[in-house]
């Protein structure tokens, strides 16, 4: 088998897996972050989100092989402590079971990283690929918000 | 939950001091003997270490719904201990907690007096240990925060300090509870201790579980459910890399159903056949699953069809049924008869799967006389049994440790996968994790059963309702899951939610009934269960009565609920958040509707507009009267949670099942509410001193109607089978 070299979290890692499999089992079953959940594996319900320089991308779907040792993949647990979004999310006391939540906050950072101030039709375009079937929508709307004006106050002071 | 290693409680050990009332410590020490025996009178749960660390045990599972907090919080409410300074572990199935399962929106209304009582016991020894110290009386004693107070000194000594001599002291048998004024932790908004390891990551979920030697194993399941293998080819599968064995396996439907029409059924219906692939990775097993051929029989469900199914349920909505008698009120044809106008319509609900984020999954590890399960279950204690049962094993070599779950809604007390792992564990002898694709999750049930509710009711010619009657036609969970004969019988969960108890319209006359009818595919609850299906008919009908009486649908409900205060409260108060009154404009409307599940009371309205050829909802609001509010931010959480689960299976998904399979498969087909298909909802919980109902359920029965209702007064269109378009009406 090929050996991958993956930068995950900022910490370079080197795997020994089949070209095919999903970056969701290589950063489950191989690195051992489990923040990093399985849903649907078609990509249709975003509980395996993670961030590829940036961008979010539903992992169970996203071969390996088609990753760079340079992309900076990042999961739930690379966030850095005390971040706006996870902060707002416990203040507004978003998850119930939880399982999807680590697929919404790193969506979710990524809308903040790229609209500072988003509107309500900008979080369900940016939300809409993950699905939570606790129904916490309308607590993550409110969490996003919340963590928008806590940034932009940040950025002030 | 976080399991890092100082979680766990070193039992038997010579530096640590145990009060666990009722809890094993092995004659270790003596003075604890005294305490075991007579803590068999109230409840294991509380554990203090030397150093005042409190431990409890928790006994019902945490899906999403509150409870790691809620049942804590009651004990530590009354031992005087704040909830953050706790460290929570969930139960193990064993005997000496008694009931651990989560469901029926049952925790915290079951555990309301016993958990409290436990807590209050415990503070009552620790009170009187100190008085000891002190030589003074227990009244001059009080607790707080995890320390006994001497009233007159001011001196103090930690839980800790006096855990030793506490276990020594009797169990006081009634002990104080405190007053509703005196809590201090119960009854306003708090955090969630679960929440912060949900939102970094670390919240360990069954999928998440890590053992050494463990392999994986995904299954390929019978198409017909009930099928048997009859021949596989496993050359390919063992072909990829990492695959270790492809084997035969079952599937148990461990109940298994009762089936009179057709006795071979019955036992063709008890277990399927499966193969497993089991390997190093559970990619690779994933991989080896897609490469198994095999060709299956079909015996238990060859030819059945969702809509065969249906086709029987409306030919047996013609004859009366077996009548509830929780339900029975004067003589209903006689009353119908006496009507100066009769109407009728037929509902109809469908099948539904329970679609959690957390697939079904199971870690199992079966050893000589023994087995360790790691998994999402709702209920360890009934798996114990369930699994001792099937191993032929004693239920003290069976240890269950409850992972948090990735939402269950019911399908996870129905342990079928954990002994699929159990069967595939005793064969290759390792730690096995199964986990299930979203497609067996969606495909293989067991699904709620879709009911035909057949409706009859006669009005005089002041709009005056005199008769009402709801025919249930459908499949038994008694029959089902649990093997009742439903010959002649009612299946009394059929009828929940409509009893007169939980809809307590003073109808002169009234009659419930059930037609039993075999689904030929396993069944199960669902989140609200049968209340989910009746309230549905049973609310629209009271409209469908009002509309041909020329009432208002809220006067109607009023007039009719006048008896029941706590209803008219919770009517009221809806109407006053949603401005029911107000002048709406043609093609703008409000639709309520109302019903008691599982002790508590909830309504809805469901303010809608016209929109093209379907409806827009613009609002919707919402009240609850659950008692006594544990902590009325979760309340508020779980009415969000039915609204976007109930309004799914309202206007978003069903399963069909055609020749023995379903037809549909994943989340592009069985679609979901997500982020923008719902909009925000007013909520409101009731103060008062009741107490406390049922939260995680009672939220979802009265969505479909309340929306159905709304959309008849915008449209015209009276909506009689879900699910629907709401762009197309």
């Amino acid at each position: 088998m090929p050996i991958f070299q993956l930068t995950v979290n900022t910490k370079k890692h080197r795997v020994d897996v089949d070209s095919d499999t999903p970056l969701l089992w290589v950063i489950r079953d191989e690195i051992k972050y489990t923040g990093t959940k399985f849903g649907c594996g078609m990509g249709l319900c975003g509980a395996c989100t993670v961030l590829v320089n940036g961008s979010p991308i539903r992992s169970c779907s996203t071969p390996v092989s088609t990753l760079k040792p340079s992309d900076k993949i990042t999961t739930i647990e690379g966030l850095a402590a005390g971040n706006a979004v996870q902060e707002a999310w416990i203040e507004a006391q978003v998850p119930q079971c939880g399982y999807c939540q680590s697929g919404q906050i790193l969506a979710a950072s990524a809308l903040l990283a790229t609209n500072a101030n988003p509107s309500d039709a900008d979080i369900d375009n940016a939300m809409a690929g993950n699905i939570c079937r606790c129904g916490t929508y309308p607590r993550m709307r409110q969490a996003i918000h919340a963590a928008a004006s806590k940034i932009q106050k940040t950025k002030k002071a | 939950m976080k399991t890092s290693r100082r979680d766990f409680i070193r039992i038997g050990s010579q530096s640590v001091f145990v009060l666990a009332l009722g809890f094993s410590v092995s004659g270790k020490a003596k003075s604890l003997q005294k305490v075991t025996q007579l803590g068999v009178e109230i409840s294991p749960y509380i554990v203090i270490n030397e150093s005042g660390k409190v431990t409890l045990f928790n006994p019902r599972p945490d899906m999403g719904q509150g409870t790691y907090q809620s049942l804590p919080m009651l004990i530590a409410e009354e031992l005087e201990i704040p909830l953050e300074q706790v460290d929570i572990q969930m139960t193990d199935g064993s005997a000496r907690f008694g009931s651990q399962l989560s469901g029926g929106s049952s925790s915290v209304r079951t555990r309301w007096i016993p958990m409290r009582t436990a807590g209050a016991a415990v503070k009552e020894m620790l009170m009187q240990a100190g008085a000891n110290r002190w030589k003074v009386s227990i009244a001059d004693c009080y607790a707080k925060a995890g320390f006994i107070i001497n009233r007159n000194s001011g001196a103090k000594l930690s839980y800790g300090e006096l855990v030793e001599e506490a276990t020594k002291l009797p169990v006081p048998q009634k002990p104080k509870l405190k007053t509703w004024s005196e809590f201090t932790q119960l009854g306003k908004k708090s955090f969630r201790p679960d929440v912060t390891s949900k939102v970094d990551g670390t919240a360990i979920f069954g999928l998440d579980v890590q053992l050494p030697g463990m392999l994986y194993a995904s299954i390929v399941h019978a198409p017909t459910i009930y099928g048997k293998v009859k021949s596989f080819q496993a050359d390919q599968a063992m072909g990829v890399k990492g695959v270790r064995f492809v084997l035969k396996t079952e599937r148990n439907f461990y109940h298994g159903p009762f089936s009179p029409d057709i006795e071979l059924n019955q036992k063709a219906r008890s277990k399927s056949e499966a193969i497993a692939v089991v390997a190093e990775s559970y990619w690779a097993a994933l991989k080896g699953k897609k490469l198994v051929q095999a060709t299956w029989s079909s015996e238990g469900s060859a030819e059945s069809a969702t809509s065969q199914y249906f086709n029987a349920a409306k030919a047996k909505a013609q004859s009366d049924g077996v009548t509830y008698k929780d339900a029975a009120v004067g003589d209903f044809s006689k009353a119908l008869q006496l009507s100066d106008y009769k109407i009728q319509a037929t509902y109809q609900t469908p099948f539904m799967a329970h679609a959690p984020m957390e697939p079904c999954n199971a870690t199992v590890f079966v050893q000589d006389g023994k087995v360790e399960v790691w998994a999402p279950v709702q209920g360890p204690d009934s798996l114990v049994t369930e699994l001792a049962g099937y191993l032929g094993m004693k239920p003290e070599q069976v240890k269950i440790n409850v992972t948090f779950l990735g939402g269950a809604f019911g399908r996870k007390a129905y342990y079928d996968y954990v002994l699929e792992a159990a069967h595939i564990s005793r064969q290759v002898n390792a730690p096995v994790k199964v986990i299930w694709t979203r497609e067996e999750d969606i495909q293989q049930g067991p699904f709620r059963p879709g009911m035909i509710s057949a409706m009859q009711g006669g009005i005089d010619n002041q709009g005056n309702v005199l008769a009402f009657e709801h025919r249930l036609n459908g499949a038994s969970i008694m029959a089902n899951v649990f093997k009742a004969d439903m010959r002649g019988q009612v299946d009394p969960w059929a009828g929940e939610g409509i009893s007169v108890e939980d809809s307590p319209y003073a109808f002169p006359a009234r009659r419930n009934s059930f037609n039993w009818v075999d689904p030929q595919m396993p069944i199960l609850w669902w989140r609200s269960v049968y209340a989910s299906t009746n309230v549905y008919a049973q609310e629209c009908f009271i409209d469908e009565l009002a509309h041909e009486g020329e009432k208002d649908p809220l006067d109607l409900r009023l007039q009719l609920l006048k008896d029941s205060p706590r209803f008219i409260a919770v009517l009221n108060k809806l109407a006053e958040i949603s401005d029911y009154r107000a002048k709406r404009k043609a093609g703008k409307s409000i639709g309520i509707a109302i019903a008691r599940s599982f002790a508590s009371i909830a309504a809805h309205a469901f303010v809608v507009e016209k929109q093209g050829t379907g409806v827009k909802i613009n609002q919707i609001y919402s009240v609850i009267d659950c008692g006594f509010a544990v902590n009325p931010d979760n309340i508020v959480a779980q009415m969000q949670s039915n609204l976007a689960y109930g309004l799914s299976a309202t206007i978003k998904n069903e399963i069909t099942r055609n020749h023995g399979v379903t037809e549909q498969s994943n989340f592009h087909d069985y679609a979901v509410i997500r982020q923008g298909e719902i909009p925000d909802a007013v909520i409101h919980v009731m103060q008062n001193e009741e107490e406390p109902g049922g939260v995680g359920e009672p939220g979802l029965p009265p969505i479909a109607p309340a929306l159905c209702n709304a959309i008849f007064l915008a449209t015209g269109k009276r909506v009689r089978t879900l699910p629907f378009d709401l762009s197309s009406i």
